[in-house]
């Protein structure tokens, strides 16, 4: 059925926004403690859990995110069990990030000076509250303007979801365009509500960023 | 489960899987070659450029940084036939790719030139070098040097993106397992084929690109 793209249309890809921030929102929740663990596993001094950490890592990193989609996507059915779309996408999308947010983190740890734990030890903290009223508060500092940034990327990246047929932002403008025959405006109205939600997210992070700095 | 891997078929296609491969190379390799060239120009229109230039050079970073791969390849694929220009879509994609990968090139670059401190530049003025001396020795090659490994990961990013190309039928290495697994049905084990071709390109670009750093500056002052 083809139609004229009409006034209608703009605000259904408005509509279709909440998806792309579900999805981020879901991607991050499932992301994140993974992430977390790959951090403080990157930070011990055991060397194997070390080299593990540095392992997934690579590993994610280094396969385009599309395939970490097909293969949930795919992978799933074969062990017989049957689940939805989304949850296919958001399981990739977890593991994307996990390595991403992993390695952002345990970079803040390291940048902790060794001075730190030696002062909080000398003062008579345990290992916990070393980390909970010395490490953590600096190593977030440290941490938020990248994954800030990070959460921006991944915000782009939902968009790859729409190949496997999630109803984002993207895929609703695949349809649209499909319907209408004007594919060019309206990947442009797409286009112009990612940087609508994108470029706040880049000037927060670069403000938290200077704001770094300056108080150094 | 009960289900029997059969990875046979996948590598019957062989020659198929081989010919996306080729063709993700040269698209990698054309890409990061115009996407580096676009990168230096904005990079130095956003420095020593006019307040005009400057502007253009941050908008033309700002929209491509902010909005995703996927939408900037439809725009660049619906958007040349509508201005008149047909072009077979390897170009097509090397056009989309290389104006995604300029623009996070030219924020790297920008970095790295504003990281040589002024002083530099002067003692290269009182040495009496030319204005395109100081460029070239005085200014890019260590500035270069200073970024190569975020150049070296935005490299790496940019070829595990050039899958994103198949979903504008480009026939790279995802498009031929797309192909594949359409003939075959078996789409988790071509999908895991893939996933490790890809794994392996990505560490030996981070090889080659090692040892690119080795050769290119290979006078490291102490």
């Amino acid at each position: 059925m083809i139609r004229d793209l009409s006034w209608v249309d703009p605000l259904y890809l408005v509509f279709a926004l909440r998806w792309t921030i579900l999805l981020t929102l879901l991607a991050l929740a499932g992301g994140a403690p993974i992430g977390l663990l790959v951090a403080s596993l990157g930070n011990t001094s055991h060397a194997t859990s070390r080299l593990a950490s540095r392992a997934y890592i690579g590993l994610v990193q280094g396969i385009p995110l599309l395939a970490w989609l097909f293969l949930f996507f795919f992978g799933f059915p074969i062990f017989g069990i049957d689940v939805p779309g989304w949850l296919a996408a958001t399981c990739g999308f977890s593991v994307y990030s996990s390595a991403f947010l992993g390695e952002i983190w345990r970079g803040a740890l390291q940048s902790i000076p060794r001075t730190q734990w030696e002062a909080s030890a000398s003062i008579g903290m345990s290992h916990v509250e070393q980390l909970r009223y010395v490490i953590i508060p600096q190593a977030i500092r440290i941490a938020t303007p990248p994954t800030v940034g990070f959460i921006m990327q991944l915000i782009k990246n939902t968009s790859l979801a729409a190949v496997i047929g999630f109803v984002e932002l993207t895929r609703e403008g695949q349809m649209t365009a499909a319907a209408t025959l004007a594919p060019l405006s309206v990947y442009l109205m797409v286009g112009a509500l990612y940087f609508a939600l994108c470029y706040p997210l880049t000037v927060y992070s670069r403000f938290l960023e200077r704001r770094l700095h300056g108080a150094r | 489960m009960g289900y029997t891997f059969h990875f046979r078929d996948v590598f019957a296609a062989q020659d198929a899987l081989l010919h996306g491969l080729v063709l993700t190379l040269q698209l990698t390799g054309t890409t990061i070659l115009f996407g580096f060239v676009i990168g230096l120009c904005v990079a130095v229109a956003s420095v020593y450029g006019s307040t005009g230039a400057k502007r253009a050079a941050r908008a033309y970073v700002e929209l491509i940084r902010n909005t995703p791969l996927l939408v900037q390849l439809f725009v660049v694929f619906f958007g040349l036939p509508s201005i008149g220009v047909k072009l077979d879509v390897i170009p097509v994609a090397t056009i989309g790719l290389a104006i995604n990968l300029g623009a996070y090139t030219a924020e790297i670059l920008r970095a790295g030139i504003e990281s040589i401190p002024r002083s530099q530049v002067e003692a290269g003025i009182a040495l009496g070098l030319t204005r395109s001396q100081i460029f070239r020795h005085v200014v890019l090659i260590p500035a270069l040097r200073n970024v190569y490994p975020s150049l070296t990961s935005q490299f790496i990013l940019l070829m595990l993106a050039t899958s994103v190309a198949s979903q504008i039928a480009a026939p790279e290495l995802f498009y031929a397992g797309s192909i594949i697994q359409s003939r075959t049905y078996r789409d988790f084990e071509v999908y895991t084929v893939i996933a490790v071709v890809y794994l392996a390109l990505a560490l030996l670009l981070r090889l080659l690109l090692a040892l690119g750093s080795r050769l290119l500056f290979r006078r490291r002052r102490r």
